[in-house]
């Protein structure tokens, strides 16, 4: 079976993805948000495995999977949340999550289980790439998981390079230097650092994160990518509204 | 057995660089130079000269008669304790501050959980005219006044870190935001022998100073360079390291490693990450942590905030498990009374932190001709408010 995630990259259009911490705001939550996004049309969804640490998470992220761990978020509950979640949904899934929680579950069984219930990427921003492919890319291989690599714009030529020859999806472009929910918007710094990327013709599409929240900056970011994720933004429209709404905020970004 | 780091940054299966790709090129760019840098003659002529003449080194080495009589053994301190700043954290912060500058970055951040090593930061950077930002945990800011109005007569911003549980590891985890969206000018001083690699060895071999030291210092006083035993305490562990580092593969010299038990190892407020810990990723690197069974990494409790670190620097990890160290740990009630004896033994008020190596008597029977040596990593100053609660004095 091809894997969802690279046949949702050849579609002609541009892809909307979102993040949200599972068990915000309530625990059970998860399968909700997942139907409701993708009636709403999102094409990809990011589900984030709460972490007590996340280091490249800011406030807004943070709070989320303190709040999440609080109402007894755990990876065992999400992958049981998970369970029949390919008998309704039919867009890519992603596990975004840092390694240690993973690394306590066994990656073997963690990857195995991912495979089990329908999810076809990872997403784990301080597992770094010589360590992946030097213990873990056939795991990752064996179960047709894609793993999802960042670039930022202080990463070299060479790396990214690099990062494009080890990745089989697409491409994490972080939008600018800091964590999550820090950026304000985009200037001529970003525009700069699209164009260069654009003009390397890396083999595999790029989807913008960090900092889209709107119809705008979508707009921007993927004038020359491939797609963008929203997260933060979605956690605060959570936080206000509960889980009512998600496609009138959907529709507000495209 | 190999103690050191290899070429990869791992200690034995501990240690690597566990690190958003937002935080790569400065950590590799850091990985590139250091050594390099460290080798560098004018480099070593300024460390030297500055912790000869600015930190007051070579620190003593000694001979604690009444306390070795008490124990019927040999004992010697080594008086880190009387450097500037009061405790050993400034032999690290003065090498890293150098290693900044010729980086050629502007501005400084660290993490602190006591505000030992927040001051020591504070210290360098006000002898360098350069910019500094420290992140403490809200709590600690709470506990720790005086060295927080230390850190801002020095000229450092104190920022509060808000989240987690407002500690020494959510005052790292700001830190590390802070370097994520400072990638450029901003060299990151991390206190311990933690971190992603290269810090655990570049801060171990900024520490081993000590372990330098007590080598021709015992040489002269002994007649040989090698103790029996040489031991301290260990929160992230760069006191221990720095006192291990020159012994690491004298493989007669045993080494003791003393974690902080709290209130006990299984009373549920401890410490002692090697008891309770398994091997995880915290704050860069893969080591022992403390942590729950879905991976979440959990609040240590001790007296001494100094030892309130939920991991271990890798190369303890390494030892711990090759059996190299062997681990003890001390109560909160064993450190302050160990603390107290030395005071009233030898005049010497220790910090909390080192009162744990020093009650390492309560744990173990040394010989007679046994020479022991032990880091006595800082003074006591900044403890005088929990000895006083403790000790109703
Ligand atoms: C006096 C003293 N000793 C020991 C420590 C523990 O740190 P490390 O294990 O890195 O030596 C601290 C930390 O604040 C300290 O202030």
């Amino acid at each position: 079976m091809i894997n969802r995630i690279k046949q949702k990259l050849q579609e002609d259009k541009k892809l909307l993805s979102i993040y949200f911490s599972a068990g915000f705001p309530s625990l059970n939550d998860t399968t909700t948000i997942i139907q409701d996004l993708e009636k709403s049309g999102v094409d990809f969804i990011e589900v984030g495995l709460p972490f007590s640490d996340p280091l490249a998470d800011g406030p807004t992220i943070q709070e989320s999977s303190t709040i999440a761990l609080k109402n007894g978020m755990t990876t065992e509950l999400l992958f049981s949340q998970l369970k029949d979640i390919r008998k309704m949904v039919h867009i890519p899934l992603i596990i975004m999550g840092y390694f240690n929680p993973m690394l306590q579950y066994g990656v073997e069984a963690f990857c195995a289980k991912c495979a089990e219930v329908g999810i076809d990427g990872l997403i784990i921003p301080d597992l770094p790439l010589d360590v992946y492919e030097r213990e873990y890319k056939a795991i990752f291989d064996k179960h047709g998981l894609v793993n999802i690599f960042l670039i930022t714009p202080q990463t070299g030529d060479e790396r990214i390079q690099q990062i494009d020859a080890a990745s089989d999806g697409f491409i994490y472009m972080v939008s600018s230097a800091g964590v999550t929910g820090s950026q304000s918007g985009f200037d001529n710094t970003q525009e700069d650092y699209f164009n260069r990327i654009a003009n390397m013709h890396l083999k595999n599409p790029q989807i913008v994160g960090f900092g889209i929240k709107d119809a705008e900056t979508f707009k921007q970011a993927t004038k020359t990518t491939k797609g963008a994720i929203i997260g933060s933004a979605f956690i605060k429209h959570l936080h206000k509204e509960g889980v009512k709404g998600i496609s009138t905020f959907v529709k507000t970004i495209r | 057995m190999k103690y050191n780091v290899d070429e990869k940054g791992y200690y034995g299966e501990f240690g690597g660089a566990f690190i958003p790709e937002m935080l790569y090129p400065n950590v590799e760019n850091l990985r590139q130079n250091y050594l390099k840098i460290m080798a560098e003659p004018s480099f070593k002529e300024e460390f030297d000269q500055l912790l000869k003449d600015y930190v007051g080194r070579p620190s003593p080495l000694y001979l604690a008669k009444r306390l070795s009589k008490k124990y019927n053994t040999k004992v010697y301190l080594k008086r880190e304790d009387l450097n500037h700043t009061g405790a050993h954290k400034v032999n690290n912060t003065i090498g890293q501050i150098l290693m900044a500058k010729r980086l050629g970055k502007k501005r400084i951040i660290a993490e602190t959980g006591a505000g030992q090593h927040g001051v020591a930061t504070a210290t360098v950077c006000a002898l360098m005219g350069m910019e500094c930002i420290v992140y403490m945990g809200e709590i600690d800011i709470a506990r720790q006044a005086p060295n927080v109005a230390r850190m801002k007569m020095l000229g450092a911003e104190v920022r509060p870190a808000l989240s987690g549980s407002r500690t020494l590891k959510d005052a790292t985890n700001e830190a590390i935001r802070d370097w994520i969206n400072n990638p450029v000018n901003t060299h990151y001083i991390i206190g311990s022998a933690i971190g992603p690699h290269p810090y655990p060895d570049m801060v171990t071999r900024f520490q081993s100073v000590i372990s330098e030291e007590i080598k021709w210092q015992l040489k002269e006083k002994e007649g040989k360079e090698t103790p029996d035993y040489i031991i301290a305490c260990i929160g992230g562990g760069s006191n221990a390291a720095g006192t291990y580092y020159h012994y690491l593969h004298e493989e007669n010299v045993k080494i003791i490693a003393v974690e902080a038990a709290g209130k006990g190892v299984h009373s549920g407020e401890s410490a002692a990450t090697s008891a309770l810990g398994k091997e995880g990723v915290i704050h860069g690197c893969k080591t022992l942590l403390m942590q729950t069974n879905d991976g979440q990494i959990t609040e240590p409790y001790s007296i001494s905030a100094g030892l309130d670190y939920p991991g271990v620097g890798p190369m303890h990890a390494h030892l711990h498990k090759t059996g190299r160290a062997e681990f003890i740990s001390a109560t909160d009630d064993e450190a302050m009374n160990a603390g107290l004896e030395l005071t009233k033994l030898e005049g010497i008020i220790p910090a909390i932190e080192s009162s744990h190596a020093l009650a390492v008597f309560k744990h173990k029977t040394f010989k007679p001709d046994d020479v022991v040596v032990i880091s006595l990593s800082g003074r006591g100053d900044k403890d005088l408010d929990n000895y006083i609660k403790y000790f109703k004095l």
